[in-house]
């Protein structure tokens, strides 16, 4: 099972979300926590260990200019202008180049081969016994996301349970990672700027066919709002945190809520048959 | 020589577009004889990399200057490599004011 906690707003309490589950049932079961957030991945804060990361490369052009006859093909066809041929001179942007392929496949001359080109790197790492992290971290200045999460995603593909921690946002990030999902968590909080993108995040899920549910965090107990809307779009609701104290004091020293009052387990072993049941209903 | 001038609309009288790349219009204006040509740009609703293919094109159309509010380095690599020189002009005015301060050469080079 593929279970995704996704957001719109960010700061919601994905990664916290996402960190309690994964200790929880890791005490009786295998579980794969993949950190999908590759712009500012932070789980492994809740379990450090020693990692080896792994380059993540994508293939760019080279283009050998004693062979290229500047015809201009390779620049006509890139749609993202990484290519511009000038009547002597050829030129390459590789931070505009989506590694489509495309020039190298085209150049009549074959004056074009691919070189890895580093944007990141991949680390997996077995925090605890039954915890299987993996985390993709993209390089600073690097502007495509979407591949690293591909190959995070990729290196947990077989196994029996994952949990992705996506990015805040409803964008291309966000997609990769929901795509093949089997349901969704979406964490809010219980503020304008929570629901209104809580309500687009939900449109992202139902665009993609999978089943979803809420989680509501740092609640002050005003939750009516969200409620109401949660009801409407038949959105359960599986659990409410409260806004306390007690609770960010755990987050901020790095702690778990879970492995600090372990009676919260109960209610995370909660959530995650309820987001079973969301995903059987639906199949 | 043929200078290109951004633009938001097709005529002399047109403001002058502060971006480049997403530029509606490219004025080519002839400074010896006074003429010109409106060039839609087909790039200015682009998802990216519209700098360097905005930079192809007015090179297609020779210009040999270009006069805009704004320009991205992936462009300037491109029309420095063409040796286009570039000129910023952020007066708020019509092509046609831009066009006379290009011609008092009052106008900043991009370096």
């Amino acid at each position: 099972m593929k279970l995704a906690i996704a957001s719109g707003k960010g700061g919601t309490g994905k990664s916290m979300t996402a960190a309690n589950l994964a200790f929880t049932l890791a005490s009786d079961r295998l579980v794969s926590l993949v950190d999908c957030d590759v712009e500012e991945p932070n789980l492994h804060l809740f379990f450090p260990s020693k990692t080896t990361p792994r380059d993540v490369t994508l293939p760019i052009p080279v283009i050998d200019e004693s062979v290229c006859t500047y015809c201009g093909k390779c620049g006509e066809f890139c749609r993202y202008g990484a290519i511009s041929v000038l009547p002597k001179k050829i030129l390459f942007f590789a931070d505009l180049c989506h590694s489509c392929g495309g020039c190298t496949l085209l150049c009549p001359e074959h004056a074009i081969h691919e070189v890895p080109k580093r944007i990141g790197t991949l680390s997996v790492s077995t925090p605890l016994p039954g915890l299987k992290l993996v985390t993709g971290t993209l390089d600073s200045g690097s502007p495509l996301a979407v591949p690293i999460i591909h190959a995070v995603k990729l290196e947990a593909e077989s196994d029996p349970l994952v949990i992705l921690d996506t990015a805040p946002g409803t964008s291309c990030p966000v997609v990769e990672a929901l795509e093949g999902c089997d349901a969704c968590i979406l964490v809010t909080e219980s503020t304008p700027f929570g629901l209104h993108d809580l309500e687009l995040a939900v449109d992202v899920t139902k665009r993609l066919g999978i089943p979803a549910a809420v989680i509501i965090n740092r609640s002050d107990g005003k939750d009516e709002e969200t409620l109401r809307f949660c009801e409407q779009q038949d959105l359960p609701v599986l659990l409410t945190i409260p806004f306390s104290r007690e609770i960010a004091a755990v987050q901020s020293r790095g702690d778990l809520l879970c492995r600090a009052y372990p009676e919260w387990q109960k209610a995370f072993r909660l959530v995650f048959s309820k987001a079973e049941s969301l995903m059987e209903a639906k199949s | 020589m043929k200078v290109c001038i951004t633009a938001q609309g097709a005529l002399l009288e047109s403001k002058v577009e502060n971006r480049f790349g997403r530029a509606p219009y490219f004025i080519i204006a002839d400074t010896e004889t006074g003429s010109f040509e409106a060039v839609v740009n087909p790039f200015a609703d682009g998802s990216g990399g519209v700098g360097p293919k905005a930079a192809n094109l007015i090179i297609e159309h020779q210009a040999g200057a270009l006069i805009s509010g704004l320009l991205g380095g992936n462009a300037k690599a491109v029309l420095d490599m063409a040796g286009v020189e570039q000129f910023v002009y952020q007066a708020g005015g019509t092509v046609s004011d831009a066009l006379d301060a290009f011609k008092k050469n009052t106008l900043d080079r991009v370096k």
